[in-house]
């Protein structure tokens, strides 16, 4: 270990400095209420170091591979630093950042461990900025329990019977699918002999290890039982069973940050595992992904009709909207025309997730904003008590309800854009049972969305609530309803920067 | 192709959300709100007779004018242009929004819950169709086809009538379905090889979509593109939101909705399903054909049999917009020539319908304004009382039989006029569906406006200027095109003549 590989990982080292850092100051300071902002403080260097290697990369694909740390240094062949974890790094930052200003009204009212809360928060994020960065199977383990126990703490931060049985829950469902994804890491490990990426990408490659006892079916299997666990993080059928439990039970800043940041983060692992480690046997899992996809968006937007708690509506949403995303994955290769008929990548296909994920994250965050901001007026996560919400609140409840249509995917909001793109590769990639199926699941999550507007915008106003909602938390929301319509109207510049995060993946 | 940006389109699309803008930030007072709503109208509706007026129709006339492009979403992944631009075929269109936006807005004068958000709603509304219309990019299209979703739903169900939340959520999920499936298709078209653009000038000149090498069949493409026009038209049977819809929408919306919302299905068809898939478009004339006598002569049967005014209007139009889709299958002409006789009626009848239909729907919430009903057999000699209303809706219902006159007879004999060389039996039929009309609207207007005077509207007023002003500007519109026609044929003809161009030759 060497100055330089502190260099790469430095974004990673300030985040979790800073939040060793808060838990510090919280013990030392007896106001608490300065400790928001010096979380944002530490986001912003983190920020600063990002732009810096971002800045470094031009030209070269991963500063890694250039490193005079050789090939013995900490960082070799566990992690890159390359066009692609930097995507995912902003991304995660960026939905850092608004979580943590929306969270500072909704800490302050609770009594104890406000530092431990941001704490948690940065401990997690280091874990998904890490994930964005793993190319080694260890670290990709190691990196997804770092995201999963803090969250899972905050789950049960509330100490309320629902909140406890989030953080339970979460606990232990995580903890199985993480077995299960560490014995396939074993069957992995077995059959080609290497933990790293490029060299099992190599194995799979070569005609060795298929012809083992087993060879490609073991291979197969292991792969099959890493989704699991990455299945968990990203919410698909069919390991989406916490997934309403939690979005009720959670605190709700911790909920969409989980919703937006940790999806994503799971989502950059599972495109790099899959894409850079087993690509050759590609077309074996891409099918399997594509099933997930339909049963995801279906399952998720046939459940979330009937919901009454706007969270787990929310909660059956993000299932589905998991679901568009693996289309996107699926869609990333198709069987290439040769004799031989191997797999084709197809860039659109991933163009197209990364884009989605930074749709998803504005749109999402914006909701969830505007759900805590709701909750703190009237005390309630029930869709009934948003009833005449535009005559007690009209801002947020237009701002609401632009989430809610971009959530359905309509023009002139991000996630129109998003699912453009995403069914279009779908198409190309000749998955087009599975677009249409995506566009009639887009129709039927219409029902659902629209049914909350109408409750807002129909429904005569119930008792007032009074407390208001801070500056910070509006500017939040006024940064991720921007961001939102922003990506929507001129979407060229994030689809550039998927164009070139992915560019860097495939070479 | 030529490119550039003259900002006459761009004035006159955005103009209306500029107006909502300002009334949602600024304006204070319903008085005002009301007045800024019409003076926005006003003058989106004198840009858009610009729009028409200035339209060149002369022999070396460029087909697409006052082209308003720049680059809106760069790189590999998209390629959409911002591209607005009119030709003969839409030039008109974009003038009857203007014209029905205005009326629109001053029918919604008298509204009093909520002012604000109803009238920027209804802004918000005109600057979507009017983007449909004037949209010559794919993407952009469809952007604006969606954007309409939201104002038409709020105008339904939080000023309309009845069973107005299920209508609103009806008339909601029929159009999205629509639109995934034509989104499905746009994709499409932009991912076959050779393709790669969302120009709509480009996909519309020969052979683009013929020669590729398609990532779906020519005829799916077509099918996926012609359900989400159809269901907005609407075609039987994909019409039944649309007698819930018109019913309960408050009549600002019923205006809109069937004066201008259905024509972009119409639109839409003739555009792309004819303009950019010609062969298949002849291929399939018969069904084509075959759906629009259906939709004739079943929205005519119906149309009999309802008692409820605006529900009645409702079904004539499913009736009406039958006569469109004739019209289109004329191009399947199997022996002689095509002309443009069918087409050109088709979009004409886009025109016309909206104008009456406009009117009928002016007239039918006037009626149910001043006597709290609409069910026809409670209503009777309201002539007397409302003279004013009653004339108006006589025009109306004359047009709408087609009076020789009257804008209506233009439009039904050109559709005739192409559709019986291509297939007389199914086009005789369609005209029974005339016959039909003409007793339902006689029918209707014997019982709500003559007869016995009844009692209990005695103290039911006329209409006032502010009320009357809408109607008279339709009635002159629908004068007008009645006794001059050619004001409109003519520029129809100019934009349809490279569209039926692309229709192959005859098979024998």
């Amino acid at each position: 270990m060497n100055l330089y590989d502190l260099y790469l990982i430095s974004p990673q080292l300030a985040v979790a400095s800073t939040g060793i850092l808060v838990i510090l100051l919280d013990l030392v300071f007896q106001r608490k209420g300065f400790l928001p902002y010096a979380a944002f403080a530490g986001l912003l260097v983190s920020l600063a170091l990002l732009v810096i290697q971002s800045v470094d990369l031009s030209g070269a694909v991963n500063l890694v591979d250039e490193t005079e740390s050789g090939a013995a240094g900490v960082l070799a062949g566990s992690l890159a630093v390359d066009r692609f974890s930097l995507f995912f790094n902003y991304l995660v930052l960026a939905a850092l950042g608004l979580v943590t200003l929306s969270s500072v009204d909704y800490v302050m009212r609770i009594e104890r461990f406000r530092g431990e809360y941001f704490g948690l928060l940065l401990f997690s994020a280091t874990g998904m900025m890490l994930l964005a960065s793993a190319t080694e199977l260890i670290t990709i383990y190691i990196s997804l329990e770092l995201t999963t126990l803090p969250l899972a703490a905050l789950s049960a931060f509330l100490m309320t019977s629902k909140s406890s049985e989030a953080g339970m829950k979460f606990l232990i469902i995580g903890a199985i699918s993480s077995a299960v994804m560490l014995y396939g890491m074993a069957l992995i490990y077995g059959f080609t002999g290497s933990t790293q990426l490029d060299e099992i990408s190599v194995a799979v490659t070569s005609a060795a290890a298929l012809e083992l006892l087993f060879g490609g079916y073991a291979l197969l299997v292991g792969v099959v039982l890493m989704l699991v666990g990455f299945g968990f993080k990203i919410s698909s059928v069919p390991f989406q069973m916490w997934v309403p439990d939690i979005y009720e039970g959670a605190p709700a800043p911790v909920v969409a940050f989980l919703s937006v940041a940790s999806k994503a983060a799971a989502v950059a692992v599972l495109i790099r595992v899959l894409f850079t480690g087993f690509f050759p046997i590609a077309l074996d899992w891409a099918s399997l992904i594509a099933v997930l996809a339909a049963a995801s968006m279906t399952l998720g937007n046939l459940a979330a009709m009937g919901q009454t708690n706007i969270r787990r509506l929310f909660g059956y949403s993000t299932i589905a909207h998991a679901g568009y995303i693996l289309v996107g994955i699926a869609a990333g290769v198709k069987a290439s025309g040769s004799v031989t008929g191997g797999p084709e990548f197809v860039s659109l296909g991933l163009n197209s997730v990364l884009f989605y994920l930074a749709a998803y994250a504005a749109a999402n965050l914006t909701a969830f904003f505007a759900i805590i901001a709701v909750s703190q007026r009237t005390g309630s996560d029930l869709i009934e008590d948003y009833a005449g919400l535009v005559r007690r609140a009209p801002f947020l409840a237009v701002v609401l309800t632009l989430a809610l249509v971009a959530l359905i995917g309509v023009p002139p909001t991000s996630i129109f854009i998003g699912k453009l793109v995403i069914f279009s590769a779908a198409i190309k990639s000749g998955l087009v049972w599975l677009a249409i199926l995506g566009v009639i699941n887009s129709v039927v999550s219409a029902y659902y969305y629209v049914r909350i507007v109408r409750v807002m915008f129909l429904e005569p106003p119930r008792e007032q609530g009074a407390s208001g909602i801070s500056p910070v938390a509006w500017f939040a929301l006024t940064v991720s309803g921007v961001a939102m319509i922003g990506i929507g109207i001129a979407p060229g510049f994030v689809l550039r920067a998927a164009e070139i995060a992915v560019g860097a993946l495939m070479l | 192709m030529d490119t550039g940006f003259s900002g006459l389109l761009t004035a006159t699309v955005f103009l209306p959300a500029v107006g909502a803008v300002f009334i949602l930030l600024l304006v204070r007072g319903d008085r005002n709100i009301r007045v800024v709503a019409v003076m926005v109208a006003v003058a989106d509706l004198v840009l858009t007779l610009l729009v028409f007026g200035l339209f060149s129709h002369g022999e070396d006339a460029a087909r697409f004018q006052f082209i308003d492009q720049f680059t809106w979403i760069p790189g590999e992944t998209l390629r959409a242009n911002y591209l607005l631009g009119v030709d003969g075929l839409s030039a008109p269109l974009v003038a009857l929004t203007g014209i029905l936006g205005l009326c629109a807005v001053l029918a919604s004068w008298r509204i009093d819950t909520r002012v604000r958000e109803h009238f920027v709603w209804l802004l918000v509304l005109q600057t979507a169709v009017m983007g449909v219309f004037s949209s010559l990019d794919l993407l952009l299209f469809f952007f604006f086809w969606e954007l309409e979703l939201v104002p038409m739903y709020m105008l339904i169900s939080i000023w309309g009538t009845g069973r107005k939340e299920y209508s609103a959520m009806k008339f909601l999920m029929f159009t999205i379905l629509g639109s995934a499936f034509m989104l499905v298709a746009i994709v499409a078209v932009f991912l076959t090889p050779d393709v790669g653009t969302f120009d709509m000038r480009a996909l519309s000149t020969q052979g683009t979509m013929l020669g590729a090498g398609v990532l779906l069949p020519l005829g799916a493409l077509f099918w996926l593109f012609f359900i989400g026009f159809a269901i907005k038209l609407p075609v039987w049977p994909l019409h039944t939101w649309l007698p819930d819809a018109h019913t309960n929408a408050p009549t600002a919306a019923s205006v809109m909705l069937a004066g201008v919302l259905l024509k972009m299905g119409g639109y839409g068809i003739l555009r792309i399903n004819v303009g950019m898939f010609p062969g298949q478009a002849q291929h399939f004339a018969w069904a084509l054909v075959t759906l629009g006598v259906v939709s004739v002569i079943y929205g005519a049967i119906v149309t009999l049999r309802q008692t409820d005014l605006k529900r009645l209007i409702a079904y004539s139009s499913v009736s009406h917009m039958g006569l469109v889709l004739v019209g289109i299958g004329s191009i399947g002409v199997t022996h002689g020539t095509l002309t443009s006789a069918g087409l050109n009626g088709a979009a004409m009848q886009l025109f016309t319908h909206g104008t009456i239909t406009g009117l009928l729907f002016l007239g039918a919430g006037l009626v149910y304004d001043k006597t709290h009903t609409r069910y026809i057999p409670d209503l009777g000699g309201l002539a007397g009382r409302m003279p004013l209303v009653a004339a108006g809706l006589l025009i109306a219902g004359f047009a709408s039989l087609g009076l020789p006159g009257l804008s209506g007879f233009v439009s039904e004999v050109l559709v005739f006029l192409g559709a019986f060389r291509a297939y007389p039996w199914p086009t005789a039929l369609a005209v029974f569906g005339i016959v039909l009309a003409a007793g339902y609207i006689l029918w209707m207007m014997e019982r709500a406006f003559f007869g016995v005077r009844r009692e209990r509207f005695a103290d039911v007023r006329d209409a006032s200027l502010i009320e009357a002003l809408p109607m008279a500007i339709l009635v002159i519109t629908i004068v007008g095109v009645g006794i001059y026609p050619s004001i409109l044929t003519d520029v129809f003809e100019f934009g349809l003549r490279p569209i039926v161009a692309l229709i192959p030759a005859a098979v024998p």
